[in-house]
């Protein structure tokens, strides 16, 4: 199973057109796979929270949204999620490269992963976390139950899911 | 012109159209001045009303206008690279610049001091940039929302604010009436 085209053709089933992205060397693979779908307009963001106000916008215009993003993201977006996404309800799939988990090299992702699942929670967010390959097949119904709800939702994916980061 | 007297001067040309307004005093002057349900009002996040608006825009195919502040996109800069690269026919951008943050009381921006926003918008790639004084924005605006080509304006104006209530009506009322008319 290849999981960067399983999270897109999830994308996809699910009517997902619209994806921002903001990049992680995690991430490369499902980005590029995002690129390349014709039934995604895919537009990088220079911000997450940036990302966040496209997608508030693109599901107003009638598109179902996901952002792409580093779980360093959170740290930046909270304001965002509080007063855009949850104030107006608007649903919205955070697909996030989860670093600094196990099999993280870089010391200072962990800085920001041991607060991730905390903010999270404080900000009432649902929160899933993949971390063996297998945990993608509960993607699809992930993505049903955020646009039942209306409500962001966290996937955090670590580098166990992803086969490791880098040269390892 | 302070920027009350300008949406009140503007209201007839954004009236038929999809707004996206910013926090604090612009969307209250907004809703004072023309409450509609194609306006769209920022109750909070400040600095995305570009970014909200561009999104819109990019989603669906009729005209979008994105009322932000010279604060506000000096808050969330990297919308203009965002925007240049990704540009949109459907889509005005207006930035009003009055140098300050109005809504907190007035503290001027770098935008009236060194920082000048057109350049900016063009440096970052934005290619139909357009410069005006308060008292002409009118039929600038006109002709942004009527072309067929994506327009960033930047209105100079005065520093300055009126009196007005906080907006009371519910987020999520305001984004259903205002997604109705989007749909409608």
């Amino acid at each position: 199973m290849n999981i960067d085209k399983k999270i897109v053709d999830d994308l996809v089933a699910n009517d997902v057109s619209f994806v921002t992205t903001v990049p992680c060397k995690q991430l490369a693979g499902v980005i590029e796979e995002v690129e390349a779908r014709e039934d995604i307009f895919h537009i990088p963001s220079n911000k997450e929270d940036e990302g966040m106000g496209l997608c508030a916008g693109a599901f107003m215009g009638g598109k179902r949204p996901a952002i792409i993003m580093q779980n360093t993201a959170i740290g930046v977006t909270i304001n965002t999620l509080a007063t855009l996404t949850q104030f107006y309800r608007l649903p919205l799939p955070m697909i996030i490269s989860y670093r600094g988990e196990l099999r993280e090299p870089v010391a200072c992702q962990v800085e920001m992963a041991v607060h991730t699942k905390a903010l999270l929670a404080q900000l009432n967010i649902p929160t899933y976390h993949f971390h063996w390959k297998d945990d993608v097949k509960e993607f699809d119904n992930i993505l049903k139950y955020t646009f039942m709800c209306n409500k962001p939702v966290a996937i955090l994916t670590d580098a166990n899911f992803w086969g490791g980061y880098g040269d390892q | 012109m302070i920027r009350s007297e300008i949406l009140k001067e503007i209201a007839p040309i954004l009236n038929p159209h999809l707004v996206v307004c910013n926090i604090g005093l612009p969307s209250q002057e907004l809703h004072m001045i023309d409450d509609n349900e194609r306006n769209f009002y920022m109750l909070g996040t400040m600095g995305l009303s570009s970014s909200i608006g561009f999104g819109l825009a990019l989603a669906q195919d009729k005209p979008v206008i994105s009322i932000d502040g010279d604060g506000s996109v000096l808050t969330n800069l990297g919308t203009l690279p965002t925007i240049a690269n990704n540009a949109t026919g459907n889509y005005t951008l207006l930035i009003i610049d009055n140098g300050s943050y109005g809504s907190t009381g007035d503290q001027p921006t770098y935008a009236g001091m060194k920082t000048n926003l057109t350049n900016v918008a063009r440096a970052c790639g934005c290619e139909n940039v357009i410069e005006v004084q308060d008292k002409d924005l009118g039929p600038v605006l006109q002709e942004a929302v009527d072309s067929d080509q994506m327009t960033i304006i930047v209105c100079k104006c005065d520093s300055g604010n009126i009196k007005l209530p906080v907006i009371t009506m519910d987020p999520v009322v305001i984004r259903h009436r205002f997604m109705e008319a989007v749909k409608g």
